[in-house]
């Protein structure tokens, strides 16, 4: 049964390749044609990396340059700076520990508030909110975000402290303490952990829910025992960027934490870390060419060493729990 | 396992003036499709016709699209599976699944295969473990290529020897029912046939309901086919015919079946 409709079609397609034929018969100009536009976009597009680039140079350049200056000075050793429980550099007590136990502690309480709730209100906006809810809350969570760190700073001390001392006793919670400044950096942080998470968890692609389902699984066994390992590697990279922030976060520390370095253990104690104390002397009037000058720079240093090292274990991470699941 | 016995009946699924509804449209309308106990049931029509959603109505696969409802009734064992009181979850440990792209999780074999168990409160020892890993391997004809490799990535394997690891992961819950919606169609040939091979052999011990596009497999590897069409008029897929595999094709009853298996249809 051939109808007359599909003749002619099949007479067109035949005279439409033969066309094609006669024309690419004519010789093709292959020759290289000059694409100025091209080679601007890319000079451009070079230009943008090579600033970025030179900028961290720059600035690993400036920092490492001073930082050399204050180990160069003779009452300064590497073993007194990573040794000496005492933090006074005027008087020659060049001991980074105060400043560094503050820092881990204020950034390990912040660190216990953000991990498990990011990673909770992750697992509910990727995984049980509905579409709705999702789309009300992630705006929400970004605009969090946005706060400016000198309100959480404020809020610290003028909300967080009092909580601490009408629950644990004004004898006890210092004005200045880092648990209050801790925790408010964790509250500050939570929106970034449970926006990357949320990010890891959306990427596992649905088959794999549907496979756990289809096998009778729960929804929280699905979440907890698929969804969540298979977007382990972008989790823990969200933890160690909000660790690396937790180290670098300035103002709530400079605010709420304390104002002088104290080597103490006792969240409830006022302690000053890196950040704080880098933010105090570098806003009064040190004088250039000062020790406590240089030793900023020294401090500066081993911060950025800090957040390095971290930012290599982030990837390093990534690339080994990867679990490629295409 | 004794789920099987004769006097269960003749269906292990019926549905009943099934029509279903993503939000206001309406997808699949009043089908009526009783399917045999350890058979294979292939359900065959043009794209868009509705027959994945028929199939995931089978084991509330679409409770997870929030829009999806279902009218009538889909009985299983005699129960309403759309009843109030019914738990999806225990349904799909009852009604297995195997998906059109093969989904193992990035996981060890082994891990893939002892899931199904773990979640549903399985209790026994490493050792039982072991067996039920390896019983459910054998059951899907991957076994001797894996054995050795049991705690490498289920995603190492080749896409056919995936698919056979989803098959096995599904056999692992001892379901009575198993769905495949086009399992082969990420496949090649060679694979094609020996999951093929497998249905025969599976369906020994379960009902198998599949869906194909591939008109061949359907003729080769199924005792009963259901063909679905797409009413012009509002879009709803309809059950067109229903019935012995060779004789749907040999001597179809309704036109649009004819037209279809031919290969005249748009
Ligand atoms: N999750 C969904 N949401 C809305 N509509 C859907 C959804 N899934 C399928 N549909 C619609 O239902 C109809 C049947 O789809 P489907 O069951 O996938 O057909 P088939 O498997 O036969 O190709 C199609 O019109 C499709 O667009
Ligand atoms: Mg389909």
């Amino acid at each position: 049964m051939v109808n007359t409709k599909d003749v002619t079609m099949d007479q067109a397609r035949l005279e439409a390749r033969e066309l094609a034929r006669t024309a690419s018969a004519q010789a093709i100009d292959f020759r290289r044609r000059p694409r100025l536009g091209e080679t601007i976009i890319q000079a451009l597009l070079f230009i943008c990396a090579a600033i970025s680039i030179l900028t961290t140079v720059g600035i690993v350049y400036v920092l490492v340059r001073d930082a050399l200056l204050f180990f160069k000075l003779e009452e300064v050793t590497l073993w007194k700076f990573f040794t000496e429980t005492m933090w006074a550099p005027q008087i020659g007590a060049v001991g980074i520990l105060p400043l560094l136990s503050a820092t881990l502690i204020t950034s390990l309480i912040a660190m216990l508030v953000a991990l498990p709730l990011g990673l909770g209100a992750a697992i509910y906006l990727s995984e049980y909110a509905s579409q709705r809810v999702r789309g009300l809350l992630k705006p929400i969570l970004e605009i969090l975000a946005g706060v400016p760190t000198v309100v959480y700073g404020y809020f610290a001390l003028t909300f967080m402290t009092p909580v601490l001392q009408a629950l644990f006793g004004r004898d006890t919670v210092q004005v200045y303490n880092m648990a209050s400044a801790g925790l408010v950096m964790g509250i500050m942080i939570l929106p970034l952990v449970a926006s990357m998470s949320e990010d890891a968890l959306a990427a596992v692609p649905s088959q794999l829910r549907e496979g756990a389902y289809g096998l009778g699984a729960t929804r929280f066994e699905t979440a907890v025992r698929v969804v969540l390992p298979a977007a382990l590697s972008g989790i823990l990279a969200a933890f160690i960027v909000a660790m690396s922030r937790a180290v670098g976060e300035t103002m709530i520390v400079a605010l709420a934490a304390g104002a002088g370095p104290a080597l103490t253990f006792n969240p409830f104690q006022a302690a000053e870390t890196m950040t704080g104390h880098i933010a105090r002397i570098t806003s009064g009037d040190i004088s250039y060419g000062s020790i406590q000058y240089d030793s900023v720079f020294a401090i500066g240093l081993a911060l950025f060493v800090m957040t390095l090292i971290l930012n290599i274990i982030s990837g390093s991470i990534v690339r080994r729990f990867r679990e490629v699941y295409d | 396992m004794s789920l099987h016995s004769a006097n269960e009946g003749k269906y292990a699924i019926e549905a009943r003036n099934m029509s279903i509804y993503y939000g206001t449209f309406r997808a699949v309308k009043q089908v009526n499709l009783a399917i045999e106990r350890q058979k294979i049931t292939a359900l065959i029509g043009p794209s868009g016709c509705g027959k994945s959603t028929v199939l995931r109505s089978f084991n509330r696969m679409n409770d997870l699209v929030a829009s999806a409802r279902v009218e009538g009734e889909i009985l299983f064992h005699g129960q309403n599976l759309y009843a109030p009181s019914v738990d999806a979850v225990e349904v799909r440990r009852r009604i297995g699944m195997v998906f059109q792209k093969p989904n193992p999780f990035p996981k060890s074999i082994y891990e893939n295969i002892a899931f199904g168990p773990r979640v549903n409160g399985w209790k026994g020892s490493k050792s039982e473990m072991d067996e039920l890993v390896e019983r459910s391997l054998r059951g899907a004809a991957l076994w001797d290529e894996v054995k050795d490799k049991l705690h490498e990535s289920g995603l190492a394997l080749s896409g056919g020897q995936q698919q056979r690891l989803c098959i096995a992961r599904a056999l692992a819950v001892q379901p009575e029912v198993i769905l495949m919606d086009e399992p082969c169609s990420a496949l090649d040939p060679i694979s094609t046939l020996k999951v093929e091979e497998l249905m025969m052999e599976l369906r020994k011990d379960y009902t198998i309901i599949i869906v194909t596009h591939s008109m061949q497999q359907a003729s080769r590897a199924s005792d009963n086919t259901a063909f679905f069409l797409m009413d012009p008029e509002d879009r709803a897929g309809t059950l067109i015919e229903y019935g012995p595999t060779n004789e749907l094709f040999m001597a179809p009853k309704d036109k649009r079946t004819e037209e279809y298996i031919t290969g005249r249809f748009g």
